[in-house]
């Protein structure tokens, strides 16, 4: 196994520059990937997220722009890179994987076309090593009847179908990087199984790094190595998942664990955040979240800077929850 | 707790269908007429339904999309009518009252959707949405109106000073309370919660969940409670009716059905739900896909994909069986014993 990030991003800021003023989107985030692992960036809605991973990528649009910090693919950053550079690189070793399959997929070509397509941009092969090759996916993703489906139209699938259809997509040209933006969000806890189901098995069997974005911590828990908590733009705890997990030292990530249902006593009200996300157009002065927490003080009025608490934690917090024991020290506040 | 056998249930489902039929095309019947092989297509989305709900119980309706829970939902709330099969509020047949009686139970019945985006008029002021529906009722004065949404939306966390602004000036779990103060405004008895949480963030829902929860003690309010999401189901719920294309499969209190599952496809749900508490799991899918409802599996929807299926099951319809006291489950397997 060898030890060296698949991917590094350092210090990322992408910036989208409005009307209304300048929303820092991702602000001085940081984090790497190494091959086989997986990695689950959570955070809520405006969180940051999807443009972290549409970062990655180089598909940000007007009015936005990345404007600081580094995205080192294999040492190649990603950000002084040729548009023409990208291109090859997109696709084949880094791809994504979109929340709307419908995204991925051209309504009015059929599955065939599409995947061969994606084939031949990047490798001078024959239409029929390509079809073989798009055949192959599409097994490797369990739709039955390959040959067939091959055929077919993206809206003569189903939801949990298109989506598979577009996962063997970003699969075609083996991809080192895949990065997946709550990809299964909008499916059934059955086929969201199967998907995950694929997704792990190919981590594991050939290497590739794999960058989970999603809202849902559950998902997470089962599937993911590391995980990284944004809110408001920025990375406020990242480390191993159990440890994050298990004893959250954030408290937006503690808010957020113990809001989740399943895990509080049927009946009992949930332990709820108040108040809701900030704009990003008005940040609070220092801590984002101090607003909202209800452990913050007169410190949190300057911005946290990030601290290790252990060798791969990683905490934006002035007064992050202490363990003892196994006992929030300050548990009944 | 209630005397189930003496009390007549405030909402009575009793083998409601609803088929919707998609009829042919002028180009579709003369391809008949000449002999083609085009027939109407039906879709059974809901097939012989029958639950009894009590007063002031949380009644969970879970299952994937396309199995018939939100048209469920919708012939409850009176937006769909059934095909067959009778509502029942409080032992009267709705389909049958007339006049004053008819409207007061559509009232009584009130439904909360997914989306609030989509189902709030974007060009109307939340007063408006709030109270246009008391007023034409007659449920409050129309010189009244404004103390009676202040009231309204404290009720719901609301800040009666947003009273003038439109719905796209709220964020999203604001404008689901929107939604449920729209709903509460007529005073109901019996909410129909669609999906009401499915699309808002998790500490979000959190704190409508727990609206819903405090309007029940305070309000003493009865819920269809219908999402795919079995972690809201399990917290908020007394009872959960488990739907497979159409069909209830199983129906049991909440605290049994997630202890001991008994139909091989509430089982593989459970499985599936990911859980804060299961880590680096080894996901292994439930083969198959959920079949068209146009042209569903013989015998017990669930065979094709079920790890238990015997040929029994591709030739016969289990019903719904009492399989102990208060849990029903439509399985052959349960034959046996």
């Amino acid at each position: 196994m060898e030890s060296k990030p698949t991917l590094e991003v350092k210090d990322l800021c992408t910036y989208f520059f409005t009307k209304g003023g300048v929303a820092k989107a991702v602000d001085g985030i940081s984090f790497s990937i190494e091959p086989g692992k997986v990695l689950g960036l959570v955070g809520e809605s405006g969180s940051g997220k999807t443009v972290t991973g549409f970062s990655i990528l180089g598909l940000v649009d007007q009015p936005g722009r990345v404007v600081g910090g580094e995205i080192l693919y294999r040492g190649e950053d990603l950000n002084k890179v040729s548009s023409e550079r990208m291109r090859e690189l997109r696709g084949v070793n880094i791809s994504m994987i979109f929340q709307d399959p419908m995204m991925t997929l051209n309504p009015v070509l059929r599955i065939d076309t599409q995947m061969i397509e994606a084939i031949r941009a990047h490798e001078n092969i024959s239409k029929k090593i390509a079809r073989q090759r798009a055949r192959e996916a599409l097994g490797q993703v369990g739709i039955a009847s390959p040959d067939e489906r091959l055929r077919a139209y993206p809206h003569q699938f189903s939801g949990g179908m298109r989506q598979r259809v577009a996962i063997a997509i970003a699969l075609l040209n083996k991809p080192d990087l895949i990065v997946a933006d709550e990809p299964t969000t909008a499916l059934d806890v059955t086929i969201q199984g199967q998907i995950l189901y694929e997704v792990q098995k190919l981590c594991s069997q050939t290497g590739t790094a794999l960058i989970w974005i999603t809202h849902d911590l559950s998902v997470v828990a089962g599937l993911a190595d590391q995980i990284c908590v944004m809110y408001a733009g920025k990375i406020v705890e990242s480390g191993e998942v159990n440890a994050v997990l298990d004893n959250p030292m954030h408290p937006y990530t503690h808010g957020l664990i113990t809001s989740v249902p399943s895990r509080n006593k049927r009946g009992v009200p949930l332990a709820q955040i108040p108040g809701m996300a900030p704009s990003l157009l008005n940040l609070p002065k220092g801590c984002a979240f101090a607003p909202r927490c209800k452990w913050s003080n007169s410190k949190c009025h300057e911005p946290p800077d990030i601290t290790l608490a252990g060798s791969d934690r990683r905490l934006l917090c002035h007064n992050p929850i202490e363990y003892e024991n196994n006992n929030d020290s300050r548990g009944s506040v | 707790m209630n005397n189930r056998e003496i009390e007549t249930p405030i909402l009575g489902i009793e083998n409601v269908s609803k088929r919707f039929v998609k009829s042919l095309d002028l180009a579709g019947k003369i391809a008949q007429k000449l002999g083609a092989n085009v027939r109407e297509e039906i879709v059974h989305a809901v097939d012989g339904v029958s639950i009894e709900i009590q007063d002031g119980e949380v009644v969970g309706l879970v299952g994937e999309s396309g199995c018939g829970k939100s048209t469920l939902g919708r012939v409850v709330a009176g937006v769909h009518e059934a095909s067959d099969g009778k509502v029942l509020f409080r032992g009267r047949d709705v389909a049958t009252l007339e006049g004053i009686e008819a409207r007061e139970a559509a009232l009584k019945i009130q439904m909360i959707f997914q989306d609030p985006m989509s189902s709030l008029n974007p060009r109307l002021r939340v007063q408006d949405i709030i109270g246009e529906a008391p007023v034409v009722h007659k449920v409050v004065d129309p010189s009244e109106i404004e103390d009676y949404v202040a009231q309204t939306m404290t009720r719901v966390g609301l800040d009666p000073s947003y009273a003038r602004r439109y719905p796209h000036q709220f964020s999203g779990g604001q404008r689901q309370r929107i939604g449920v103060a729209r709903a509460l405004a007529v005073q109901p008895d019996f909410l129909v919660c669609d999906e009401s949480v499915a699309a808002l963030d998790v500490s979000i829902q959190a704190q409508v969940l727990n609206l819903f929860m405090k309007l029940r003690e305070d309000l003493n309010l009865t819920y269809l409670f219908i999402s795919h999401d079995l972690g809201v189901v399990e917290h908020l719920s007394d009872r959960v009716v488990i739907m497979y294309l159409g069909r209830v499969v199983e129906v049991a209190p909440t605290e049994v059905l997630f202890k001991e599952p008994n139909h091989p496809y509430t089982k593989a749900l459970l499985a599936e739900v990911p859980r804060l508490d299961t880590r680096a799991r080894r996901f292994a899918p439930i083969e198959g896909e959920i079949p068209s409802p146009i042209d569903p599996p013989s015998g017990c929807h669930f065979h094709p994909r079920c790890p238990n299926a015997t040929s029994k099951c591709k030739e016969e319809t289990p019903l719904l069986r009492e399989i102990s006291s208060n849990r029903y489950s439509a399985c052959h397997l349960n034959d046996e014993y």
